[in-house]
């Protein structure tokens, strides 16, 4: 493999990591709150047919953005209602959602565009161009640091440069803040939280809320960066391979970084080299694609370290009276 | 009371219409979804052509798991619905179950053989229409380099990858074809992002024209190769219009002649295998406004020959699905 080839990799390492990691970090939020999400996938597939849709018929993607977050939202306050107000079960609620917005996307679709549950294909201002960094062309002729900055950190779409900036801000915000610390806790032990005189319903309504925000970001990146609009079931288990990728990081801000970019990586390569030839066996496709899951499977079963989930989390916090 | 009444009259009015849905004949998609843009589409552009020819109606379902595939069936078959035309390899198996129970009603498959006596096995040489798109894919070429983007992982994929490849070659037999497969789960063919990213991998190594036969995936790739500047080639519909002059043509199989065909048939439908290749117009290229400024006379003469050849039967293009095997591709 030669060092350019190495670069493309990577660049598609991070295009694919973005949404995982954008995923990954809402449900981080929500999970440290004490509310599972297996939802994500249905929020990341409601915004981005929303995201998409308005930006198609307003052709300003930032519409487009703010469409795909307040739909992503709404369903994170169905979830909230479910699971929080009305203690239900909340990895049903977290099906249902899937359900609902595998569902109801190309209802939609079909009935406002009459395209077979698609958008139409975006232009111009409708998607989120490739950000070129200042300098990118100038350094570009600068062996080995010219084509790292130029092509890999460079041309990306804006929403990748937020995703990653979340990271350190996620980190800030539990580990450093009153909010975080408040955040943790509830998720830990809600009863402290409630003596303590702070509202719990509150606390995880406003973690489900983020959650909410993160997942939108990470559809419209999906149907306006990534792609030019929506088609069904679009997020093809990307949800389920940032949950995977959040047990991976044991529900921690940095290592989910690490975890996306892991799983990133071997999709990009799988991608690239659909069959791995070691020279002793051929190592097929399917085995790259698999890895993820395998991964957090060996990850639960505890041989690397042990992934302690938040004690409180999937139980509906009861008053004591 | 009323409500009683209301419900019984409802009831006896659905009871009313299923009488008379009786000898309508019946459309199954499969998983893709009616408007895949692509093969569904095509199927049901025909049906529709059929509809408003005849001015009769047709009922239809599209799938929305696999564990329909049985229930649609019986459904159709139980109601009177006669022929039941369903699209897709995926319902052999069933097929072949359920066939038996009903010998009165007339099922037509396509793209899969299923033996039995009351079942009409729509099959098409994708392998020659795709050996066409290939040997245009060569000459479009610049790089010598050209890329095949398939979908689920299947045989009847390859057998695409395999014709087009096989083109490819008898123009320039130094050229390089970059094939992927997307995946290997029904997922494959619904995830344009995949797409994307396979379309620019081929890209970075070289090429410069893309033939997508993957379903909605396919939408990635032509949008990929679009935005970066090379020509991309579409599938069973004429996809030309998507990206106009950008997609250099598309593979048409005409599976909305086949659904037309067998719904004009009705009751009196022809069991057997019936093969559709470019001799009777089953598979070709597409040839639009959208794509005329790419496609020169050249192009097109070198093209119209070798399919002239395919249909006399003067050369013979190897189908992947008879061995298993490719000469000119190797998985």
């Amino acid at each position: 493999m030669d060092f350019l080839t190495l670069i493309q990799v990577l660049d598609s390492t991070v295009r694919l990591a973005t949404p995982l990691l954008l995923a990954c970090l809402a449900g981080l939020f929500s999970e440290r709150a004490g509310i599972f999400d297996i939802g994500l996938e249905g929020k990341m597939l409601a915004a981005a047919f929303f995201s998409a849709a308005v930006a198609s018929i307003t052709g300003d993607v930032w519409m487009g953005l703010g469409a795909g977050i307040l739909a992503s939202i709404a369903l994170s306050v169905v979830h909230g209602l479910a699971s929080i107000t009305f203690r239900g079960n909340q990895l049903i609620s977290g099906v249902a959602i899937n359900f609902l917005a595998a569902g109801l996307t190309v209802l939609i679709a079909q009935d406002w565009f009459s395209q077979g549950g698609r958008t139409p294909s975006l232009i111009g201002a409708g998607r989120f161009e490739p950000v070129i960094l200042p300098g990118a062309e100038t350094l570009a002729g600068v062996p080995l640091l010219g084509p790292i900055y130029s092509e890999l950190i460079s041309g990306h779409s804006i929403l990748v440069y937020f995703g990653f900036l979340m990271v350190p801000l996620t980190w800030w915000l539990l580990y450093r803040t009153r909010f975080g610390l408040r955040l943790r806790a509830v998720g830990e032990a809600p009863e402290a939280v409630d003596t303590a005189g702070i509202s719990v319903v509150g606390l995880r309504y406003m973690a489900v809320g983020i959650c909410g925000i993160l997942c939108g970001v990470a559809g419209a990146y999906l149907a306006t960066a990534l792609q030019a609009g929506f088609v069904k079931d679009m997020t093809a288990g990307r949800g389920f391979i940032a949950l995977a990728a959040l047990i991976f990081a044991k529900w921690r801000p940095w290592y989910a970084l690490y975890a996306c970019l892991l799983f990133g990586l071997l999709q990009a390569v799988a991608l690239r080299y659909q069959n791995i030839d070691l020279g002793v066996f051929v190592v097929p496709v399917q085995v790259m694609d698999a890895l993820p899951y395998i991964l957090t499977v060996v990850i639960l079963a505890g041989f690397v370290g042990k992934a302690i989930p938040p004690r409180a989390g999937g139980e509906p916090y009861v008053k004591e009276r | 009371m009323t409500l009683m009444t209301k419900l019984s009259s409802a009831v006896a009015a659905l009871a009313l219409t299923a009488g008379a849905a009786v000898a309508e004949p019946a459309l199954i998609f499969d998983l893709g979804g009616k408007f895949d843009k692509s093969f569904n589409e095509a199927a049901f552009n025909g049906a529709q052509r059929w509809a408003t020819e005849t001015g009769e109606s047709f009922r239809e379902i599209e799938l929305q798991s696999e564990a329909q595939r049985e229930q649609a069936l019986r459904r159709f078959a139980e109601n009177g619905n006669n022929p039941i035309v369903m699209t897709g390899f995926a319902f052999g198996n069933v097929l072949s179950e359920v066939a038996p129970d009903y010998p009165d009603t007339k099922f037509a498959i396509i793209d899969m053989v299923v033996d039995q006596p009351n079942v009409r096995s729509v099959v098409f040489n994708e392998h020659e229409g795709s050996y066409l798109v290939g040997m245009m894919a060569a000459m479009a070429s610049e790089s010598d380099t050209v890329g095949f983007i398939g979908g689920m992982d299947i045989p009847l994929i390859r057998k695409f990858a395999c014709g087009y490849a096989q083109g490819v070659k008898a123009v320039n037999p130094d050229a390089t074809v970059v094939s992927n497969m997307t995946g290997t789960t029904p997922a494959a063919w619904n995830d344009p992002v995949k797409g994307s990213e396979l379309t620019k991998a081929q890209i970075s190594q070289g090429a410069d024209v893309v033939y997508a036969a993957a379903g909605g995936t396919g939408v990635g790739v032509l949008q990929t190769a679009a935005d970066e500047g090379i020509l991309s080639i579409g599938v069973d519909s004429n996809q030309n219009y998507m990206h106009p002059g950008q997609v250099l043509t598309s593979m048409m199989k005409r599976v909305d002649n086949a659904v037309y065909d067998a719904m004009m048939a009705g009751t009196e439908l022809e069991t057997g295998i019936n093969v559709m290749g470019i001799a009777n117009g089953g598979v070709s290229y597409a040839m639009d406004v959208h794509n005329a400024e790419l496609v020169s006379a050249e192009m097109k003469a070198a093209v119209d020959e070798a399919a002239d050849k395919i249909a006399s039967g003067e050369l013979e293009v190897h189908d992947y699905m008879s061995n298993d095997s490719c000469p000119a591709l190797s998985f």
